[in-house]
């Protein structure tokens, strides 16, 4: 093979892979304009599955309840994700450090199901012994996100914190500073990006989650995932579709908006290095 | 010259540093424990005791009441423990074919899929480290973006791909390719495609992170001495980038053979997976003590490529500092 004939593949490969990620979602989005019921026939263009959408009070509340579970948990496990990778990093040996990096880092890998199933066993002995948690949902729900979620924050947090070296903290230190203003001053700042990129990581998550919300669930909570999964079981549904395409949109925007800025910041860095070289 | 006055003064002002010395050190120690002991608390509870629960619950009998098992410690007359441990529920996963042919089965999909994944994730790593620094950007934001959409939704995307009368075998027929519809959904090529399709950007996003670190001089070196470009990849390239392979694959192999949705939604009855034997196992049967064993076997089955992540893991935190 030459470069040539190397080049050809590699980019029909990563046509190829790109069209495969991309085409499905935009069928999703075109099926969302049919005016036929049955999703794969086109029956023209039309828009009332968002006017059905819209007029479901069952889509609201699910929306509701899983923004909220979402934005609960994405403070918690920001703050518990952040002190945990803080630990990690900053705090050389400690007694248990084997088994609290073990349990930070198994929620990534751990199969949903598991971590449902063994949450729901724990809420229900629990309740039996203390009475508490009285009714599965919002609470239930949330504990369980906060749980994976914060093992993605520490990840984050931790990496940020072990490509940064410890000087900065060490020179505040040596001039006086105790050690809740080093934190408050020195390293929080520092790591505040990680903590931005861990909330919005934990929100999606969170918003994203159907199995482990359907173990820890009870009766009347019914997340955005758990009501979707409700409808698609039985078959193709266009009001799904218009769903699927407004939060697709959302997260493009949101997306392209973070991507875009991110590569200005990295140009103006560029440049101001290359001045600052020119100047030297 | 001191006089032993002045001698005493220093060691006076010696010790106020210690004595001040010390007590920050104690402040910070308890700094240290409050961070350190918040989240450990919480995954203490939260992550661990439930699993010895599941545990505890595997090794009991099922039965009509609620909670719908045993329990393991039973207070007979006056202060004797009871302790029953019962492991005919492995014993009964081991014996009942559907069981073992559902292990061997989730093995085999999350491996071919593992497979599908770096066939298809290697070359794209590898054309978006080479491409200029604009598109390099724009194409990992491509990759990305599905990542921030919702899981469930895409894979629902495939059920109007696949179906009989889905868009893929209408253009097909349209196209004179076929004449009669190919079934697809329900099958195990539809599960292979919703796997790959959902886990493959897990796959290119640790290879990228590698490739990107690659010394590309190395690769030149290697052609300068006559290397064809097959050879350089198989005795450079590769074994340079083993650590993203293993970290891309053990992100789809773990999580794939775990998989729920994927096998519900897009195999149907006709595809044997863990996770979904699993969850009927415990809300349609309400059996908890073999869904429970279920849950230690498959824990069991991953163990090892968990802890392979988890050294990896380590070593490239480590690497960093």
């Amino acid at each position: 093979m030459n470069n040539g004939k190397r080049s050809i593949f590699l980019l029909s490969m990563l046509s190829f892979g790109i069209a495969f990620l991309y085409v499905p979602m935009i069928m999703l989005v075109i099926y969302s304009f049919n005016k036929s019921k049955i999703v794969p026939i086109w029956g023209g263009f039309s828009t009332k599955w968002y006017g059905v959408l819209f007029e479901s009070p069952e889509i609201w509340e699910a929306v509701s309840l899983s923004l909220r579970i979402a934005t609960v948990n994405a403070c918690f496990a920001t703050i518990l994700g952040t002190l945990a990778g803080l630990a990690l990093v900053r705090f050389g040996q400690f007694k248990g450090r084997t088994l609290f990096s073990g349990m930070i880092s198994a929620p990534l890998v751990m199969p949903e199901v598991i971590t449902g199933l063994s949450l729901l066993l724990l809420f229900i002995t629990l309740k039996e012994f203390i009475g508490w948690p009285d009714q599965r949902g919002f609470t239930t729900i949330t504990i369980a996100h906060i749980t994976f979620s914060m093992a993605y924050v520490a990840v984050i947090i931790q990496s940020r914190l072990a490509g940064m070296a410890q000087d900065l903290e060490e020179a505040a230190q040596d001039l006086g500073a105790k050690p809740l203003r080093v934190l408050t001053d020195i390293t929080l700042p520092l790591i505040a990006p990680g903590m931005l990129a861990g909330w919005l990581l934990s929100f999606t998550l969170s918003l994203d989650d159907l199995i482990i919300a359907s173990f820890v669930s009870g009766p009347g909570a019914v997340t955005l995932p758990i009501l979707i999964y409700s409808r698609v079981k039985v078959g193709l549904r266009p009001d799904i579709n218009a769903l699927a395409t407004i939060i697709i949109l959302v997260v493009a925007i949101g997306v392209v908006t973070a991507g875009y800025i991110m590569l200005r910041q990295q140009k103006q860095r560029e440049r101001d290095l290359k001045m600052t070289a020119e100047e030297t | 010259m001191s006089t032993p006055v002045e001698a005493l003064a220093t060691t006076e002002e010696d010790l106020k540093t210690r004595i001040l010395y010390r007590l920050m050190r104690l402040a910070q120690d308890r700094w240290r424990t409050l961070i350190l002991i918040i989240p450990f608390t919480w995954l203490l509870v939260f992550f661990l005791a439930p699993f010895f629960l599941v545990l505890k619950i595997s090794l009991a009998e099922t039965i009509i009441a609620s909670p719908p098992f045993t329990p393991m410690i039973e207070w007979v007359d006056e202060g004797i423990m009871h302790v029953r441990v019962v492991v005919d529920n492995y014993a009964y996963l081991w014996e009942d074919d559907l069981y073992v042919n559902t292990y061997l089965s989730s093995l085999k999909i999350s491996t071919v899929s593992t497979i599908l994944c770096l066939l298809l994730g290697y070359p794209m790593a590898y054309a978006i480290v080479r491409s200029n620094h604009t598109t390099k950007h724009i194409l990992l934001m491509l990759i990305i973006l599905p990542f921030w959409t919702s899981f469930l939704l895409r894979v629902y995307a495939w059920l109007g791909l696949l179906a009989d009368q889905g868009t893929i075998n209408d253009l097909l027929i349209a196209l004179g390719i076929i004449d009669e519809p190919i079934r697809m959904l329900y099958t195990h090529f539809a599960v292979y495609v919703g796997i790959v399709y959902t886990y493959v950007p897990f796959m290119i996003l640790p290879l990228y992170a590698n490739l990107e670190k690659l010394d590309w001089e190395l690769l030149e070196a290697a052609a300068d001495l006559g290397a064809k470009p097959m050879a350089t990849f198989f005795t450079v390239t590769l074994p340079l980038t083993l650590p993203g392979v293993i970290a891309g694959s053990l992100l789809v192999f773990i999580p794939a053979t775990g998989e729920y949705v994927i096998p519900d939604l897009l195999g149907g009855g006709n595809v044997l997976m863990i996770g979904r034997v699993l969850y009927n196992e415990f809300n349609a049967n309400v059996d908890w003590p073999v869904a429970s064993a279920v849950a230690i076997a498959l824990l069991l089955l991953l163990v090892l490529p968990m802890m392979l992540y988890q050294h990896i893991q380590g070593k490239e935190t480590e690497s960093h500092e």
